[in-house]
C-alpha cells in the first residue's frame, strides 16, 4: 500500500538511494554525493525539465544537504518549485526551502509573495503547505506581509487550517512579540474551538503565554481543569487515544499549563485537587505513556499549593518509578523524587537506598540526573560527602560541557554549606585543579576573598590559620605541572599577601617558587602579572619588617627578562618591583601595607589634591574648567541629560535613524539638536594643562591595586555576605543562624529516621559501604544498620500489584462503556461563553479530493487513476480505531510486543530471511512473515525488547550481513 | 519549544532523515549529529533511553536497524517523548506498511510531511493518525 503512488520516481533516483544506502563508510558515502553534486550541478539548470523530474532533482538537493554537503547551487530551484501549480510539486518545494534556508537567508524575499498567494487559494492543503512555510520562514520583518491573512484564516472552516493558522500566529509571538501583542485574545477563543486539534495545538501559545503572565490568565484556571476533566473521562474522539490512553500528549500539555497556574496560588490550586486525584486514580500504570502523564502529575502537584493526599499519591508513584528495573523510569523518578523533596523533604529518606544505588549506577545519564537531585538536597550535614562525591565523578569524566556544569555547582555548595574554612579551601583546591579552566573567574576572586577576610570575624587567629593552611597546601599543589591559569592567579595572589605572613615560610622560599611559577608559565602573561606583584608584595613586606633584601639570581634575570618585555603591562610591573626595592622602609610601608586587600582605597574623584596647583594657575590669569557638556554650548544641560540619553551633545551620529519615538519624549532634544552641532566648541581656548593634569596617584601603588580583587559585583554566598567592612558582625551572626537552623533541621529528621524505623526490621545484608554512605547523605548514622525492611516493602508492593491488577480492568470496562459515543462533545468548555458551535459538516474526503482535482491539474492521469482504485480500501482501513487498526494490519504480534515489553517473541523461528526487494513490499502476508523472522533473527542479536518490523536496507537482509553491519557498528562507535 | 530536532539514523550512523527546528547552519549540524550519534550508539538496551548532550536532552529509541533520535530542551517530559517517537513509528507503519528504513529512504518527502503535520515550532500538535495521514493520501490521490 502507497508505495508509488503519485510520488513518481525515475531508476536514476532509486539507483541514488540504494547506493547511499549500501555504502559502507563516511567515505563511501561522501564520495557518492559529491559525484550526485557533479551531476545535479549539470542537470538541474538544463531547460524545460518536467516537474516531476525536477522534484526529484528538489529531493536528491534535500539528500546532499541531510548528508552534510552543501547544495546552496539548487536553493532557487526549490524557490521556483514553490510557484508550481501541482500541490504535491509545490508542497515538496516549501519542504525544501524550509530545509534549506533560514529565515533570514535573501531568497526568502522571492517566498513572501507565493505565500501571501497560497493563503488565499481555494484550496485548504494548499493553504496548509504555505501556513508550514510561514511557521519556518517568516521573520520579524516579513511577518506585516502575512499576519492578516493568517488572523482571517483562524476562522477558516478547515480544523487544519485553524490549527496550522494557530501555530503561525504562536510562531509570530515567538519571533516578535510585539507584532501580535493585539492578537493575543485570538489564543483564548482558539481555546474553545471544537476540534481537539485545534484546542490541543492553542495550549502551546497559551503555555508560552502563562509562562511570562501568570496572573492575566488566573480566569482560565477553570477552564483547563474542566478541559483535562473531559479529556481524561475519554470525552474526546477516540482518534486521539494512543495506547488506551485518552489523549495522552493533550493531557500533558494542560498538567504542564496547570503546573504554572497553581504555583503559589492556593485558591487556583484547589480547583484542581480532584482532577489531578482522578488521573492518579485511572492513569494506566502499566504503559510508558500512562507513567509519562503520571510525571507530570507529579510535577504539577509539586508545583501547585500542596495537598497532602495528592503528595501521598505522587510519593506512592516515585516509589513505584524507582523500584522499577527500567532505567528510563529509575530516570522519572530521580528527577520527580527531586521536585517533590523541596515540599516533602522526609520523602528521600525512604528511597535512600534507591538513589544511591542510582549514583553508582555505571549508566552516566542516571549518574547525573542523581547528582541533580543530591544537588537539590544539600544541606550542611550532608555537604562534604556529595560535594566529594561530584568532584570525583568531575575527574572521571573528559565532555567539557558537563564538567563545567559540575564544578560550578561543587563552587556554589562549597560557598554555601562549607562546614569549616579548612575544607573549602581544599575543596577548592580540587576544582581548580581539575576543571580550573572551566570555572567562572568570579569563583577564583571569591576564593581570594575568602582567604582575605576570613571568617569576618574578630578571632584573628583563626584567620590568619587559614591563611597558613592556605599558603602550605598552595606550595606543595605547585610542584604539580600544568595548573590551571585562573588557580595560578590564585595562588600568586595568596602567596604574595601572605606567603611569608607567618613566619613558616622564608621570603627566598616563596620567591622562588613565585619565579618559578614565572619561568614554567611563561606563555601566560596574566600568570606572569600575579607574580611579578607577588614578588614586589613579598620584598615590600621583607623591607617595612627592616629585613634585607637578598633577590635571589633566578628572580633577577625574570627582572631583566621583564623589563625588556613587549608587554607593557609586564614591564611597568618590573620597573615599580625594581622601584620598590629601592625604597626605605617607611615609604614601602606607606604604598604596600601589609594584609591590606580588604582596605577601601580612598578614590578621590573631584582631584581635590590638586586644588592648590588650580588655584594658583587662576590666579595666574587660566580660565576655570568649563565642563565638557557646557563648553558645547547647550545652556539647559541637565535638563537636556534627563531628557534623553541618545543624543550625544556634538559630533556626527554614523548610526541609521531610529524608529520614530512617542513625541513627547523627543521633542525637546530634537530642538535642541540642530544647534548643539552649529555652535562650535570653543576648545582650544583653554590652556592645556587644565586638562591635562598628571595621573594621580603614585603608580606602585595603583600597580597593586589592580591586582586586589574586584569586589564588585561578585555575590557572596558563604562567609560574609557583603564587603563592606563594618556590616561584619551582623552577618556573622546570620551565618551562624543559618547554621543553627540547618542543625535543627538535621535533628528532626534523624527524629523522624528513629521513629519509621523502629516499626521496621532488619532482613537483608546490604553492603557496609552503600549504608554508610546513605547515612552520611540522608542523615542519621546511628540507625545505619536499620535500614528500611524490606518485609515492609514487599508488603507494601504487593498491595500496590493487588491495586494495579484492579485499575486496568476498571479503566477497560469504562472504555467499553465509552466507546458507544464516538463523537466528541460539540463544546470542550463549559465557559458559558456562546461559542460558535455550528459544527462543521464533516465532509466526504472524496468531494474534497474531486475539488483538489478540479484546481490542480493532474499530468499523469494513469498514475491518478491507480490511485483513485485503490482510495476505497485505503479509507476503509482507516476508518477503524486505531488499536483494532493496527491489528488488522497483519503486523499484530510486533505492534502487541511495543505496546507491552514483556511479550515476547515467538521462539525458534526458523523462517530464512531472504533478499528483499522492499519496493514491492506491503501487506503482503508472505513479506511480513519473512520480515518478522528478520526482526526475530536480530532479536537474536541482543537488541532491545521493542522492536517494530524495520527491515535491513536494501540487500542486507541476511544473517551474515547483518554481522557484518554490526562490525561497521563497533568500528562507527570507536 | 520543546523540541529542538527529529532525527533518524541508521545504526551506521548514517542520516536518514533529520529535521531542526531552530536554525543550525551544515557544519554545526554535520558535529551535532556525529557526536550525539557516537553517544547513542554505543549505550546499550539498558541504559536510559535519555542522554544530555550540551544543552540538549536527546532522547532516543530504536526500531532494527534505525534509531529515531529526538532532541529536546530541558523543561520537556522524556517519557512522553518516547512515546511521541512511538507515535511516529506506528503512523509510518499505518501509511507504508510494515515500515522499513528502505520506505523512509525512498520516501523522504512523505516522512517529512507526516512530521509537518505532527510537529510545529517545536511542539506536538497532531496525535491523530487520521489526521497525519489525511493530506498525504489526499496528495497522493491528487497526482
Amino acid at each position: 500500500m502507497g508505495s508509488q503512488g503519485g510520488f513518481y520516481q525515475s531508476k536514476e533516483f532509486l539507483d541514488l538511494v540504494k547506493s547511499i544506502g549500501e555504502a559502507r563508510s563516511k567515505a563511501e558515502e561522501d564520495r557518492i554525493v559529491l559525484h550526485e553534486i557533479d551531476t545535479l550541478k549539470r542537470r538541474i539548470s538544463e531547460p524545460d525539465i518536467p516537474k516531476r523530474k525536477m522534484k526529484e532533482y528538489i529531493i536528491r538537493l534535500v539528500y546532499i544537504e541531510m548528508l552534510g554537503h552543501d547544495a546552496s547551487f539548487g536553493y532557487i530551484h526549490a524557490v521556483k518549485m514553490t510557484h508550481d501549480d501541482s500541490l504535491l510539486v509545490k508542497r515538496t518545494g516549501y519542504l525544501a526551502v524550509t530545509l534549506f534556508l533560514n529565515e533570514d537567508h535573501d531568497l526568502i524575499i522571492l517566498i513572501v509573495n507565493t505565500i501571501q498567494k497560497d493563503l488565499k487559494s481555494d484550496n485548504y492543503l494548499v493553504v496548509c503547505a504555505a501556513l508550514n512555510a510561514v511557521c519556518k520562514l517568516i521573520n520579524e520583518e516579513t511577518i506585516p506581509a502575512v499576519l492578516p491573512q493568517v488572523v482571517e484564516l483562524l476562522a477558516h472552516p478547515k480544523e487544519a487550517v485553524r490549527k496550522k493558522a494557530i501555530m503561525a500566529l504562536h510562531r509570530f509571538y515567538q519571533k516578535s512579540p510585539s507584532s501580535v501583542s493585539h492578537l493575543i485574545s485570538n489564543f483564548r477563543k482558539r481555546l474553545c474551538d471544537n476540534d481537539p486539534g485545534v484546542m490541543g495545538a492553542t495550549l502551546c501559545p497559551l503555555f508560552d503565554l502563562i509562562t511570562l503572565d501568570v496572573n492575566s490568565y488566573k480566569d482560565l484556571v477553570n477552564s483547563f481543569v474542566s478541559i483535562l476533566k473531559q479529556v481524561a473521562e475519554r470525552r474526546l474522539s477516540k482518534a486521539y487515544d494512543y495506547h488506551q490512553m485518552p489523549a495522552p500528549f493533550i493531557q500533558i500539555k494542560l498538567l504542564k499549563i496547570l503546573a504554572l497556574l497553581g504555583s503559589g496560588d492556593k485558591q487556583a490550586s484547589e480547583n484542581m485537587y480532584t482532577v489531578l486525584g482522578d488521573i492518579f486514580r485511572k492513569c494506566d500504570s502499566s504503559s510508558n505513556i500512562g507513567n509519562a502523564v503520571f510525571y507530570e502529575c507529579i510535577c504539577c502537584v509539586s508545583s501547585i499549593y500542596p495537598n497532602p493526599r495528592l503528595l501521598d499519591s505522587a510519593a506512592d508513584v516515585i516509589s513505584r518509578f524507582l523500584k522499577s528495573d527500567s532505567h528510563n523510569l529509575k530516570y522519572m523518578g530521580i528527577d520527580a523524587l527531586g521536585r517533590l523533596i523541596k515540599i516533602s523533604p522526609e520523602i528521600a529518606e525512604q528511597h535512600q537506598l534507591a538513589v544511591i544505588d542510582c549514583l553508582e549506577d555505571p549508566d552516566d545519564t542516571l549518574k547525573r540526573k542523581t547528582f541533580e537531585l543530591l544537588y537539590k538536597m544539600t544541606k550542611s550535614t550532608n555537604v562534604d560527602v556529595i560535594v566529594d562525591r561530584m568532584i570525583d565523578y568531575m575527574i572521571s569524566i573528559n565532555d567539557n560541557h558537563y564538567k563545567t556544569e559540575i564544578a560550578s555547582r561543587c563552587v556554589e555548595l562549597a560557598e554555601q554549606f562549607a562546614p569549616s574554612n579548612q575544607w573549602f579551601i581544599q575543596t577548592m583546591n580540587k576544582v581548580f585543579e581539575h576543571a580550573g579552566d572551566l570555572v567562572n573567574i568570579k569563583v577564583a576572586h571569591n576564593l581570594m576573598r575568602l582567604i582575605a577576610e576570613g571568617f569576618g570575624e574578630d578571632d584573628d587567629n583563626a584567620d590568619s590559620k587559614l591563611r597558613s593552611s592556605a599558603v602550605e597546601s598552595y606550595l606543595r599543589i605547585l610542584g604539580e605541572p600544568n595548573l590551571p591559569s585562573v588557580f595560578l592567579q590564585v595562588i600568586c595572589w595568596v602567596l604574595g599577601e601572605y606567603g611569608t605572613a607567618d613566619g613558616m615560610f622564608s621570603a627566598s622560599d616563596i620567591t622562588g617558587k613565585l619565579c618559578d611559577v614565572a619561568e614554567a608559565y611563561s606563555s601566560d602573561e596574566t600568570v606572569k602579572a600575579y607574580a611579578v606583584t607577588a614578588l614586589m608584595k613579598t620584598y615590600a613586606f621583607e623591607i617595612a619588617a627592616g629585613r634585607k633584601v637578598d633577590m635571589l639570581p633566578e628572580c633577577q634575570s625574570l627582572m631583566e627578562e621583564l623589563l625588556a618585555s613587549h608587554s607593557t603591562d609586564l614591564q611597568q610591573r618590573a620597573y615599580e618591583l625594581q622601584a620598590v626595592i629601592g625604597l626605605d622602609a617607611h615609604a614601602v610601608e606607606g604604598i604596600m601595607p601589609s594584609d591590606a586587600s580588604c582596605e577601601d582605597i580612598e578614590v578621590d574623584k573631584g582631584l581635590s589634591f590638586l586644588n592648590g596647583y588650580i588655584q594658583e594657575a587662576i590666579e595666574k590669569g587660566a580660565q576655570p574648567y568649563i565642563s565638557e557638556n557646557e563648553r558645547s554650548g547647550v545652556l539647559n544641560m541637565g535638563n537636556f541629560r534627563n531628557q534623553d540619553h541618545h543624543e550625544p551633545s556634538h559630533g556626527l551620529r554614523f548610526e541609521a535613524y531610529e524608529l520614530p519615538k512617542p513625541v513627547v519624549q523627543s521633542r525637546i532634544p530634537q530642538a535642541l539638536l540642530p544647534s548643539t552641532e552649529i555652535v562650535p566648541v570653543p576648545e582650544p581656548m583653554y590652556p592645556r594643562e587644565t586638562y591635562q593634569t598628571p595621573v594621580p596617584s603614585n603608580s606602585s601603588s595603583a600597580g597593586s591595586a589592580e591586582l586586589k580583587l574586584r569586589l564588585d559585583g561578585v555575590q557572596k554566598k558563604w562567609g560574609r555576605p557583603t564587603y563592606t567592612p563594618e556590616t561584619s558582625t551582623s552577618s556573622s551572626t546570620s551565618q551562624k543562624t543559618v547554621n543553627g537552623a540547618a542543625q535543627v533541621e538535621g535533628a528532626t529528621t534523624l527524629n523522624s529516621t528513629r521513629e519509621t524505623y523502629a516499626s521496621r526490621k532488619p532482613q537483608v545484608e546490604i553492603s557496609h559501604e552503600k549504608q554508610k554512605l546513605a547515612a552520611s547523605l540522608f542523615g542519621g548514622s546511628s540507625k545505619l544498620e536499620k535500614r528500611p525492611a524490606t518485609g515492609h516493602k514487599v508488603s507494601k508492593a504487593s498491595s500496590h500489584v493487588v491495586e494495579k491488577s484492579h485499575v486496568p480492568k476498571s479503566s477497560k470496562e469504562v472504555a467499553s462503556e465509552k466507546t458507544a459515543p464516538a463523537q466528541p462533545p460539540p463544546d470542550l468548555l463549559d465557559l458559558g461563553e456562546p461559542t460558535d458551535t455550528s459544527t462543521v459538516p464533516s465532509l466526504d474526503p472524496f468531494r474534497q479530493l474531486e475539488g483538489l482535482l478540479d484546481t490542480t491539474q493532474v499530468a499523469s492521469a494513469a498514475n491518478g487513476a491507480t490511485a483513485a482504485s485503490r482510495s476505497p480500501d485505503v479509507t476503509a482501513l482507516y476508518a477503524d480505531t486505531p488499536p483494532v487498526g493496527i491489528h488488522n494490519m497483519g503486523d499484530a504480534d510486533l505492534l502487541s510486543g511495543l505496546s507491552n515489553p514483556s511479550v515476547t517473541n515467538m521462539p525458534g523461528a526458523t523462517a530464512k530471511p531472504q533478499l528483499t526487494q522492499s519496493s514491492g513490499k506491503g501487506p503482503n502476508p508472505k513479506d511480513s512473515l519473512e520480515k518478522d523472522a528478520l526482526v526475530r533473527q536480530m532479536d537474536m542479536c541482543g537488541q532491545r525488547d521493542c522492536h517494530i518490523n524495520m527491515i535491513q536496507p536494501y540487500g542486507i537482509g541476511g544473517g551474515l550481513k547483518i554481522q557484518e553491519r554490526a562490525e561497521t557498528l563497533v568500528l562507527c562507535s570507536i | 519549544m520543546g523540541i529542538r530536532f527529529i532525527l533518524m539514523v541508521n545504526k551506521q550512523g548514517q542520516t536518514r532523515l533529520a529535521q531542526y527546528y531552530e536554525w543550525l547552519t551544515l557544519e554545526e549540524r554535520r558535529a551535532l549529529e556525529g557526536e550525539i550519534v557516537r553517544k547513542c550508539l554505543a549505550r546499550n538496551e539498558q541504559q536510559c533511553s535519555f542522554v544530555e548532550h550540551r544543552n540538549y536532552k536527546i532522547v532516543y529509541r530504536r526500531y532494527a536497524s534505525l534509531f529515531f533520535l529526538v532532541g529536546v530542551d530541558n523543561e520537556e517530559n522524556e517519557l512522553a517523548i518516547l512515546e511521541f517517537i512511538h507515535l511516529l513509528v506506528e503512523t509510518m507503519d499505518r501509511h507504508f506498511g510494515n515500515v522499513c528504513e528502505l520506505d523512509i529512504m525512498f520516501h523522504l518527502e512523505k516522512a517529512h510531511f507526516m512530521l509537518e503535520e505532527m510537529v510545529m515550532n517545536g511542539s506536538v500538535v497532531e496525535t491523530s493518525k487520521a489526521n497525519i495521514l489525511s493530506p498525504i493520501q489526499l496528495m497522493e490521490k491528487a497526482s
